[in-house]
């Protein structure tokens, strides 16, 4: 436990001592802003954020999240620190756990600053807390998972680059193209497996204020399973 | 202390590391010595629990590395050949994050710290960010990272190599200061280094140990059969003659200047043919300027292994 703390710590130190938070944070801000005052931000418009979570949200994270966990583990592996980190007593989860709550840490911040939003649409019409705190539950559990994939991804190779474009196409996919690609999909289970994984339409009852323990359940197992993987990739070398 | 039994790893049809055995007892620095890629950093890699081996065991304390592996890296501290560091964090908040990851608390980080520093020449640059240090500082504080937690025993792989003349002085004053109270298992290609560092030495190639002992032992084993250089003034086939006549010759190779002749032998194995050497240029009323057996170092003693081990492959 203490030292999921410590990595968790390292890596939140690590972001705000690169550019990499920063970048990515200037990023993720402009383009949500953009996103408000073109989508949101209307005179006579319903006082609900949903125009911005139901579409231009998710493109953002699934744009800015793989930025932020590319080098986590990459990195390590590209700079020689992962034998110094594995040859001290740390356990391989105590490590993907701390690496993926220092990310979190770091994607809290960034959903903290959406809530200028929220503000400003409570100053020009009426709020639905509520809503409002389905929606961020919501954001937790597909950040989550996004951080998850990414992570994993950047377990796999020693290049950012690479373990970034990997995460881009694997969480394009799933939130994207999965539900597309089951109407045009023959096979039948293939087609049920595709609509079953499609993260958008997991995510979009917590847009309308719905929480469904369906799609808890199915972002909770879907962040295990990855952080499971990454736990084996890591473990793996013990076993060549 | 270190105990390595049939020892070997295959990366897929290549075998790094084959059937090696060797034990290490308490205390002093031992050297592991071989040619770049003969195996020193697989062994060391298996013992730090990095890697797995393909079979036998090693056990670090009586603690298997596989088994007990996190007990193993409670033990152990170890500098990595690269020093890999992270270039972002400051020298003191690495060393504290380091710190943590061992499990040291809060007074004792602070103590360890300040101990380490102080120990590797540290204390100025504490605050510096490890990016903007040379590469003889990363050296030192990847080295201070290892015996913070003041671990039984120390794996340093290659742990002067990148640092200028003053540096590597430094650092195997150290180095040999560490040896007094834990067991420091050094890896080098660099015979003269393990001459001066270590009591012990391993020799690797290939993946095998070719030999062990203490430098001064490897080095008398050799020197037994190291060249007789001579040079006295006479006849160049008289001089021949009567040294090819003196027992114990092997070998003779022979070069004239000015009236002086200059003899370089080699004995047979287990002769000193020096005193003979003496004796016939005496008898003959040759003068003789020079007269020395040539110092084997283990460098020689090295390539001459090497070599009878390739050809004993061919």
């Amino acid at each position: 436990m203490r030292n999921i703390v410590t990595m968790m710590q390292r890596e939140v130190g690590g972001y705000f001592l690169s550019p990499i938070a920063y970048i990515t944070m200037a990023i993720f801000l402009f383009a949500c802003g953009l996103a408000f005052g073109l989508g949101v931000f209307q005179s006579g418009a319903e006082s609900t954020l949903r125009p911005l979570l139901e579409f231009w949200i998710i493109v953002i994270l699934v744009f800015v999240l793989p930025m932020l966990t590319m080098r986590l583990i990459s990195e390590e592996f590209r700079s020689g620190t992962i034998e110094t980190l594995l040859t001290v007593p740390i356990k391989e989860t105590e490590i993907v756990l701390g690496k993926f709550l220092g990310a979190f840490a770091v994607y809290g911040v960034l959903i903290a600053t959406l809530l200028l939003y929220p503000v400003i649409l409570a100053i020009f019409g009426q709020l639905d807390v509520m809503l409002l705190i389905c929606n961020y539950i919501g954001l937790v559990l597909i950040g989550g998972l996004y951080i998850a994939v990414g992570l994993f991804f950047s377990a796999c190779t020693k290049h950012q680059i690479i373990a970034v474009l990997l995460s881009f196409a694997l969480l394009a996919l799933l939130t994207f193209a999965s539900q597309g690609l089951a109407t045009i999909t023959e096979i039948g289970w293939l087609r049920v497996l595709l609509q079953q994984v499609s993260i958008r339409t997991h995510f979009h009852d917590f847009v309308r204020g719905l929480i469904d323990l369906n799609h808890v359940v199915f972002f909770v197992t879907m962040t295990g399973l990855f952080l499971f993987l990454t736990v084996k990739r890591l473990e793996m070398r013990r076993w060549q | 202390m270190i105990r390595v039994t049939n020892l070997t790893k295959w990366y897929g049809s290549f075998v790094a590391v084959d059937n090696i055995s060797f034990e290490v007892e308490g205390g002093g620095v031992v050297g592991f010595l071989g040619p770049n890629g003969a195996g020193k950093t697989t062994t060391i890699r298996i013992l730090t629990c990095y890697h797995p081996a393909t079979s036998g065991s090693a056990t670090i304390a009586n603690f298997d590395v596989f088994a007990d592996s996190l007990e193993v890296r409670r033990r152990i501290g170890y500098l990595p050949e690269s020093t890999p560091l992270y270039p972002e964090m400051r020298v003191r908040e690495y060393l504290n994050f380091r710190g943590k990851l061992r499990g040291l608390d809060h007074s004792e980080r602070g103590e360890a710290i300040r101990r380490v520093t102080n120990r590797c020449w540290l204390t100025e640059f504490i605050d510096r960010p490890i990016g903007q240090l040379s590469k003889g500082m990363r050296q030192r504080v990847g080295l201070a990272d290892a015996i913070m937690h003041d671990p039984p025993v120390l794996i340093l792989d290659e742990p002067t190599i990148g640092l200028d003349p003053t540096q590597i002085r430094e650092t195997r004053n150290l180095i040999r200061e560490l040896g007094e109270r834990h067991t420091v298992l050094l890896s080098s290609h660099i015979l003269h280094e393990v001459e001066q560092t270590c009591s012990r030495a391993i020799i690797i190639a290939s993946g095998r140990i070719l030999a062990s002992g203490s430098p001064r032992e490897l080095r008398e084993r050799f020197s037994a059969q190291g060249r007789v250089v001579a040079e006295l003034k006479g006849p160049v086939h008289e001089v021949e003659k009567g040294v090819r006549a003196i027992n114990g010759v092997r070998d003779l190779e022979l070069t004239s200047d000015n009236g002086w002749v200059r003899l370089s032998v080699q004995p047979k194995p287990e002769c000193d043919i020096r005193e003979d050497l003496f004796r016939l240029t005496h008898s003959q009323g040759w003068p003789l300027r020079e007269l020395h057996r040539e110092g084997a170092t283990l460098e020689d003693f090295f390539v001459k292994i090497i070599a009878e081990q390739q050809q004993r492959k061919q």
